[in-house]
């Protein structure tokens, strides 16, 4: 087969992220024909969309369109990703960079089997991040059935004891090295995706809305992982003090979001994702009241307004358009009373409910953490693009708050814009 | 390919302790095939091993190992027949011999015992034995003439030109049309614009002028105005267009299809092939035939379609009680920006300073909906809006009466940078009625923030109503296509080009024709902008595709295509009505045309045809069917009391992944199943349900995906086309004096792994109910 490559660059592209962005960048790239590296930092791709149940507007699971995504890669010769890694450097200009990337040891070869014997093996159990610290793992584990690559981790919290011993001596394919060090790699690309994603807002930081201080508050991300079949509680929707069936549940919009104290703008998708997440409460449980606190919702699209109007629809649901001021806990039932201004009426509302849901905002990852590169980043820690120069971009929710389809649809033209830079070279 | 089979059996992960290794190994040596066993095929030694059985000659591989889902790469064999005959998560990780016990020693003396889980081991084996004697390599898909990479762009608004700059600087020709005299759109016609950079917080400067210059200095970009295209014939790679005045009449307009009534004879019957095409080609009077192809074309390789939106028109007394239609002082958003773009604000019943206006942004009588195809572009115009007014007069005030004030993300900055201005009002409100008083009007407004019901005075009342896609009346692409000029399905989604793909947001069911702008969501022009990168990047990638030879998503890289044996075709036309891609036209005599590059390798014509006659290098009727048939189906003539055997035929997507899953979990489902990937249930013929019912199984099930208005098919229609195919085969099962509950289709989502044992062991026991299939032993 000869291949006509007269309209292709020269030069290859390094997506940094391995989330739903960063694999709709790396795939939309390397279908047209380049070379494409993915450096993730989790031991598996998929980033953030792996942990939701659903997707808003049509309650499906997100595995399903990362399953797509793992086949294109399984089928693309173009593509290579690193998991476990981390963009340490990055010199050089668009179309020439030399990026320094940390691989960090999995203590797991290709040899594993995926047979779990080491995770039985295993004694010491450590906190499951991939479950936001809701449930505990194993120290040699499998993040999550669907993970890819499918090969366990073994922590390096277990690294040097007699469990991490006890895994290597069970494991019959040879699969457990526990001489696995840090290595460096370099890398020269002629353009840089930054799809670095999201992180929930930390909602131990808004004093008000009590979480960390009352256990029958979470966050909507908790929710999901709540909610999802692989999750702590298997998918049941419980009262984290009493795992109790919840009777009622109030979800608390813009917590931490539109508020100048925390986050000046707005996150875009937790309005759907708390509607989305009634309709988790009201599947399982059919006398359940769910009970909404928004300062305005927003809808934005067709489908997404047709989405609200069926929500609106259940009776058990009611809207309230009030800030949430305050929350407090009854020591008995344990039960939670939220606080609200009628944003209309100016009347004080106190709702006592059995649960409640705070929607914290996206916080884009460099804001916390800027990364290793010459970039340039709004106040709230958003890249913010130049597309004259080329070269390194912001994608997805780095760039801006955004759903899941606009980052797709970020993410491939952003594909493109790579592209260009080096076929400029 | 001369094959030369090798048949490996690995028994590491559990296989071995679990199966009779040397007793599977019988299956292919009975047949003369080699076969081969290592505890670890994907280690280094069973690695070696493989190559060198390739380097002494094997070329058509079956490896008996883990799911082809994982170690995709170790058994990757470029040149080689690959078949992964997946015997670890399928079968021995989904049946711990806890619940499916081995045989004991004693037992294997008896011959009325059997090992289910064996069987079912033995019975892949056999499968992919007949499967591989009946695939053959792919080769690329080559267009017999030089194909095109030039890229179309319909529409010369801020995201045609962008689409078109984009794919320009990434090296391709382009040619962009616009059936206005001048370029620019709406984009061109408007005072200022909300903002398409950070900080995001004032109205900025139209831009569309600096972006028509940059057009104008590319040298590689075509520009036609005051022309639209009259039909789009061909496929990706050599699409061939034509293009014409607006509003002129040719022969190369596009036909379209006759409306539903009329493919009817008086009993209602269907006519036939060449009785319809003589309608459609009287129906359609003056046009050519779609397969006609225009000598004068111009010829292309994909496009991008940004068509863009018009104006909301109300109805007749639509809005008549915010007055609109009774004052000339109530106006639409989009006549306050004409009037904004030409001049100062005024009263359009006197001329006189409009200093006092209120934007109303939902008709909401009962609810709190705002205007349709207004989505969350109305609040950022009605903020624009405000603006304009205190620009033109100090002392002007501007009232915005809102249910929800819609600006998400980072467009949240406008929304406060407007809130600082002392003269703009805003507030949660429902207008519930405009009236006439004296020279101006009052507005009143309930459930505001400024009171329960209160009163506003106002020169002039604007109503945030929508932006209308183009496409909502008008195909705009016009492609020739038998199933018709525009995009299926769009009356879901109210006349936009969408596809309601959350992951995949570019799939159109037209294959290399990408929709970009607002003829896809209500869009800001920053939205637009990044919207046409993302859809000039996949038409490049459709277009470097038909040059490999292979498809794009969700097959991408799929080298295969469907081959058809047209001597036998009857014209039928189902395989062009039923594909979701409209990748088949049929000619005047009824025979399909197809249009490869057009295609998604899903299958859907495959499993459509009455005939059997379509099918492709690796995955055909045959190679299926044959799988069917080598499914050991045992009787009263082997046992007292023999096993049931249940076919399930299964979308590879999402229920196969989540039967590994099954596995992976170690959950259980009944060892009496046979299951049987397809690329998409659409591709499950019928005829495969008969081969397994004649043969004495006794029953089958489907399993794919939901469909439905949020259907989740990633071919769209496949498991709906299932499903009609399924329940219409009651009828042939009524002839055969079996029970229609022999046959059923399941909808399953990926990660309902743990309802899954449970939907296969209630239909596995259903079955048990009906008793053995009368057929067995036949």
């Amino acid at each position: 087969m000869t291949e006509s490559t007269q309209a292709l660059g020269n030069g290859t592209i390094l997506v940094v992220g391995g989330g739903i962005g960063g694999l709709t960048t790396a795939l939309e790239a390397a279908e047209v024909g380049y070379e494409v590296f993915i450096v993730e930092k989790n031991p598996y791709l998929g980033g953030r969309v792996a942990q939701l149940n659903q997707y808003f507007p049509k309650l499906c699971p997100p595995t399903c369109g990362l399953e797509i995504n793992f086949k294109r890669i399984k089928n693309n010769p173009r593509i290579h990703f690193f998991t476990l890694a981390e963009v340490e450097k990055v010199s050089g200009s668009p179309g020439s960079y030399d990026v320094t990337v940390r691989l960090n040891p999995r203590y797991v070869n290709e040899n594993c089997t995926c047979c779990d014997e080491c995770a039985k093996a295993c004694k010491m159990e450590i906190t499951d991040e991939f479950n936001l610290g809701m449930s505990r793992q194993k120290g040699a584990y499998l993040p999550h059935e669907m993970s890819f690559p499918s090969r366990y981790v073994i922590s390096p919290q277990i690294i040097g004891t007699e469990d991490a011993q006890r895994c290597k001596d069970v494991c019959k394919y040879d699969a457990v090295d526990l001489d696995m060090e840090t290595k460096t790699m370099d890398l020269q690309v002629g353009a840089i995706v930054w799809s670095t994603g999201w992180v929930p807002y930390d909602a131990g930081r808004i004093d008000n809305l009590g979480f960390g201080r009352y256990p029958n508050i979470i966050t909507n991300m908790m929710m999901e992982r709540m909610a999802a079949p692989n999750g702590p509680t298997e998918g049941k929707v419980l009262r984290p003090s009493d795992d109790k069936a919840p009777e009622s549940v109030a979800f608390v919009q813009c917590a931490g979001s539109r508020d100048e104290n925390h986050l000046p703008y707005c996150s875009y998708i937790c309005c759907m994702a708390s509607l989305k997440q009634a309709t988790y409460v009201r599947e399982r449980y059919p006398d359940a009241k769910i009970y909404i606190f928004y300062i305005d919702l927003r809808a934005p699209g067709l489908k997404y307004e047709q989405f609200y109007q069926k929500i609106k629809e259940d009776k058990n649901v009611f809207f309230i358009k009030g800030k949430v001021a305050e929350v407090s806990e009854d020591p008995d039932s344990k039960g939670i009373t939220v606080t609200a201004e009628n944003a209309m009426t100016g009347e004080k509302i106190h709702q006592t409910v059995d649960m409640v849901v705070l929607a914290t905002g996206m916080q884009p990852s460099a804001a916390t953490a800027k990364l290793p590169a010459d970039l340039t980043y709004n106040a709230d820690g958003f890249i913010v693009n130049d597309f004259k120069k080329g070269g390194m971009f912001g994608a997805g929710c780095a760039n801006r708050p955004a759903d899941v389809m606009s980052s797709n649809q970020n993410a491939t033209g952003m594909a493109l814009k790579a592209i260009q830079t080096l076929v400029k070279r | 390919m001369d094959k030369k089979y090798g048949v490996y059996i690995c028994t590491g992960c559990g296989i071995g302790e679990s199966l009779d290794i040397p007793k599977l190994c019988d299956v292919p040596e009975e047949e003369g095939l080699t076969c081969k066993t290592h505890g670890q095929f994907c280690g280094k030694e069973g690695l070696e091993m493989l190559k060198q059985e390739i380097d002494g000659g094997v070329n058509t591989l079956m490896i008996a190992a883990c799911s082809p889902r994982v170690n995709y790469d170790t058994f990757d064999f470029p040149g080689c027949i690959v078949d992964r005959v997946n015997i670890r998560e399928q079968v021995v990780w989904s049946h711990p011999r806890d619940k499916f016990p081995a045989l004991t020693e004693e037992e294997k003396e008896d011959e009325e015992k059997f090992d289910r889980v064996q069987m079912m081991a033995e019975d892949y084996l056999r499968m992919s034995m007949a499967k591989t004697e009946r695939i053959i390599l792919p080769e690329p898909y080559k267009l017999e003439e030089e194909m095109s990479k030039k890229i179309l762009v319909i529409g010369g608004g801020v995201t045609g030109i962008t689409a078109a700059m984009d794919a320009a600087k990434a090296g391709y020709e382009v040619t962009l049309v616009e059936k206005e005299e001048k370029l620019g759109g709406y984009a061109a016609k408007m005072r200022k614009q909300i903002p398409v950079d950070e900080p995001y917080e004032k109205p900025i400067e139209p831009i569309i002028g600096g972006l028509i210059d940059e057009l104008n200095g590319l040298s590689n970009v075509t520009v036609k105005t005051g022309a639209v295209v009259a039909r789009l014939a061909g496929q990706p790679g050599e699409f061939f267009v034509t293009f014409k005045k607006p509003g002129e009449k040719i022969e190369f307009d596009v036909p379209y299809p006759l409306p539903e009534e009329m493919t009817l004879d008086e009993s209602g019957n269907e006519l036939d092939a060449e009785t319809l095409h003589q309608k459609f080609m009287e129906y359609n009077e003056g046009r050519k035939d779609i397969l006609t192809i225009d000598p004068n074309a111009e010829k292309f390789g994909a496009v991008v379609l940004a068509a863009g939106w018009k104006p909301y028109k109300p109805k007749e007394g639509e809005f008549a009680h915010l007055g609109f239609g009774e004052s000339p002082d109530v106006i639409t958003n989009y006549q306050f920006e004409e009037m904004a773009a030409a001049g100062k604000i005024t009263r359009p019943s006197d001329g006189k300073a409009a200093k006092s206006v209120v934007f109303v942004q939902s008709p909401g009588k009962e609810d709190d909906a705002d205007f349709s195809y207004s989505g969350s572009t109305a609040s950022l115009v009605a903020l624009k809006h405000a603006t304009y007014l205190r620009e033109d007069y100090d002392d002007a005030k501007a009232y915005i009466f809102y249910q929800h004030m819609r600006t998400p993300g980072l467009s949240e900055n406008f929304y406060k940078s407007v809130q600082q201005d002392t003269g703009i009002f805003l507030s949660k409100g429902r207008v519930s009625a405009v009236s006439k008083n004296g020279d101006g009007l009052t507005v009143e407004a309930e459930d505001t923030l400024l009171g329960e019901k209160i009163g506003v005075k106002a020169d002039l009342v604007v109503l945030g109503t929508g932006m209308v896609p183009a496409t909502k009346d008008d195909p705009v692409v016009n492609m020739a296509y038998r199933q018709g000029p525009g995009f299926r399905d769009i009356d879901l989604f109210n006349g936009y080009v969408d596809s309601n793909f959350i992951c995949f947001p570019y799939e159109t069911q037209r294959t290399g024709i990408y929709a970009a702008g607002t003829i896809r969501r209500n869009m800001t022009m920053g939205e637009c902008m990044e919207d046409a990168a993302g859809a000039a990047l996949k038409t490049i990638q459709s277009l470097e595709s038909v040059n490999r030879g292979v498809s794009v998503h969700p097959r991408s890289g799929d080298m295969t295509f469907p081959d058809f044996f047209f001597q036998r075709c009857t014209q039928c036309k189902r395989c062009t009505q039923e594909c979701p891609f409209g990748a088949l036209d049929d000619d005047a005599k009824g025979t399909p045309k197809p249009n490869p590059t057009r295609c998604r390798r899903c299958g859907t014509c495959m499993g459509a045809c009455p005939e059997r006659i379509i099918g492709f290098a690796d995955y055909s009727i045959d190679s299926i069917g044959s799988m069917v048939k080598a499914v050991k189906v045992p009787s009263e003539d082997d046992y007292t009391e023999p096993p049931f055997r249940v076919l399930g035929i299964v979308c590879e997507n999402d229920a196969y992944p989540a039967l590994d899953i099954v596995g992976l979990n170690k959950g259980a489902f009944s060892a009496d199943v046979r299951l049987i990937p397809v690329r998409c249930l659409g591709s499950m013929n019928v005829i495969w349900i008969k081969d397994a019912l004649s043969q004495g199984m006794d029953g089958v099930f489907l399993l794919g995906c939901k469909h439905g208005d949020d259907y989740q098919c990633h071919f769209v229609k496949g498991s709906e086309l299932a499903d009609i195919r399924v329940k219409k085969i009651g009828d042939a099962l009524a002839s055969l004096a079996l029970e229609q509950e022999r046959v059923a289709q399941f909808e399953v989502a990926i990660d309902d792994y743990d309802k899954l044992p449970k939907i296969i062991n209630d239909f596995v026991e259903s079955i048990e109910a009906l008793g053995p299939n009368p057929f067995k032993g036949f």
